[in-house]
């Protein structure tokens, strides 16, 4: 029972940070439907930015926001410069992000070296809790649980209860028209871009205080953050929330119980749910393809 | 055509084409504050009109003037925000807002002439439906919130792209009825239509459109009254 909870909570901690990542990439693809391939690298990237500054400065929240920040004003320029023109064209757009990730990877190889790095903790919050049922457990893993929650409730809060969040679905549901309100559609799909690659950020210096940084993670966390989207339904909050507890749950449950078949469970997840509801668990049914 | 000094709204030898089909063709008219009427059969560039001045296609060449300003080849917020409110056909709402968020997307400021209370006001149907979703509404309402978004812009031309089309005649009735109230307070209205009977009821002068170009610009009273001019501009009697 003890290790039955342990593990549960292993894999909600897990699917917290998917979510972070997740949270960015269904505002950037399920939402604005812009396909990006850089999310992971914009995952990684934080990461390491975040353990610069950290190190630096030997204060994890100023790591944590230079990570967000940075990250956020490359995914501007990006946007600006590389996808704004294309931004109907999706497999241009797919192939130019596909093309930032693979620079993205070598030039991080070459700054950071191939080795394990850590996002330094200050001493304070690397101490465990005594929790009834399970015994010792990671104070930072129960605080970054927290702060997932607290990034999910806000971003939906910001989506479906702000001015700016109807102008984003109204954007989504019909550009033109929304242009035609006397919006520049152009600017808030450039500030969701920009939100959507700071949470990626921030992600990856959560990330990357759990565990080591590594190159090839860029591709990892793509991948578990597409299947976190998809699963939860495009565009949905609560829906990436969801996919990414079951992804992150999966995971863990099965490296305990069925090491060998881990990833395959993850994907099997994945086929099962897009069998039977083609839009994610909490997406809705679109007209168009 | 008489040529005044400065209309509020003018378009002058404006040509339009989707691909190499040329739809519009030296289209030149000019209009005041007081509401104005376009007629045509469907396929006759009405739309295509309507969407260029809106700024969702290019021109070719021309002008499209308000209020001494150029807006041709504008893109739609700027249209909109130099002050030409847009009605599009078939609505256009957003599936994914309830109808208050329509309202409260535009951002009108709450001294404006036009805020979503104000908006409530003119149609209290909608105010009964705040909560619901864009796609749950009727067609009648669809509308009333279409035009109720244009006005949230407070624009000093609105441009109505057929709003009785699909609508109960009940509906068109009470559309009618919002319609003579927002042009008494000075409302100027670009009304394009193939109904003829309600652009002419709400309209004193009536352009007709044929194959592109404008092909008559008509009192309301002559055209509506001459079955004749109908059956040669319209095809209907």
């Amino acid at each position: 029972m003890d290790q039955f909870l342990l593990i549960a909570l292993n894999g909600l901690t897990l699917g917290a940070v998917y979510f972070l990542v997740a949270s960015g990439l269904t505002l950037i693809f399920g939402l604005m439907r812009v396909i990006t391939m850089a999310h992971g690298t914009s995952y990684l990237l934080g990461g390491y930015l975040g353990y610069v500054v950290a190190r630096e400065t030997g204060n994890w929240f100023l790591g944590a926001l230079g990570g967000a920040v940075a990250v956020g004003i490359l995914g501007l320029l990006i946007h600006q410069l590389l996808i704004r023109r294309f931004q109907d064209d999706d497999m241009r757009v797919a192939l130019i992000t596909l093309g930032v990730s693979l620079i993205g990877t070598d030039l991080m190889l070459a700054t950071f070296g191939g080795t394990a790095t850590q996002v330094p903790l200050p001493p304070e919050l690397q101490i465990g809790l005594e929790l009834p049922g399970i015994g010792q457990y990671p104070l930072i893993r129960l605080l970054i649980l927290a702060v997932s929650i607290a990034v999910g409730v806000g971003l939906w809060l910001f989506v479906n209860r702000t001015r700016f969040g109807s102008i984003v679905r109204a954007g989504v549901d019909d550009s033109q028209m929304t242009s035609a309100t006397g919006i520049n559609v152009r600017v808030v799909f450039a500030l969701i871009f920009v939100l959507g690659s700071a949470l990626a950020g921030f992600a990856g210096v959560v990330g990357g205080t759990l565990f080591p940084l590594l190159p090839g993670q860029d591709g990892t966390y793509l991948l578990f953050s597409l299947v976190v989207v998809i699963v939860g339904g495009m565009g949905s909050i609560p829906g990436a929330a969801i996919g990414a507890a079951l992804v992150g749950l999966i995971s863990q449950f099965s490296l305990v119980f069925a090491p060998t078949y881990s990833l395959v469970l993850t994907f099997a997840l994945m086929v099962v749910v897009l069998a039977f509801r083609p839009q994610g668990i909490l997406g809705r049914r679109t007209a168009t393809a | 055509m008489t040529t005044s000094p400065d209309p509020l709204f003018r378009v002058s030898n404006l040509n339009v084409s989707y691909g190499r089909v040329h739809v519009l063709q030296d289209v030149s008219f000019e209009m005041g504050v007081e509401p104005l009427g376009m007629v045509g059969r469907n396929g006759m560039g009405k739309t295509t009109l309507v969407n260029a001045i809106a700024g969702m296609l290019p021109a070719q060449s021309g002008s499209i003037e308000f209020e001494g300003r150029d807006v041709a080849n504008k893109a739609p917020f700027q249209v909109t925000r130099a002050g030409i409110g847009y009605v599009p056909q078939g609505r256009r709402i957003f599936p994914s807002l309830t109808v208050h968020e329509h309202l409260t997307m535009v951002g009108a400021k709450k001294s404006a002439r036009w805020n979503p209370d104000a908006i409530y006001e003119l149609f209290p149907r909608l105010a009964e439906r705040k909560k619901n979703g864009g796609g749950a509404l009727s067609g009648g309402e669809q509308q009333m919130l279409a035009i109720g978004r244009a006005l949230l812009t407070n624009p000093r031309l609105l441009v109505m792209d057929e709003p009785s089309e699909g609508l109960a005649p009940a509906v068109v009735d009470h559309l009618a009825d919002v319609f003579r109230r927002v042009v008494s307070e000075g409302q100027a209205v670009l009304l394009v239509e193939q109904n003829l009977r309600f652009a002419a009821e709400l309209c004193d002068r009536i352009l007709v459109m044929v194959n592109g170009r404008i092909a008559a610009d008509l009192p309301a009273a002559e055209i509506a009254g001459d079955p004749e001019v109908q059956s040669r501009y319209l095809g209907v009697v």
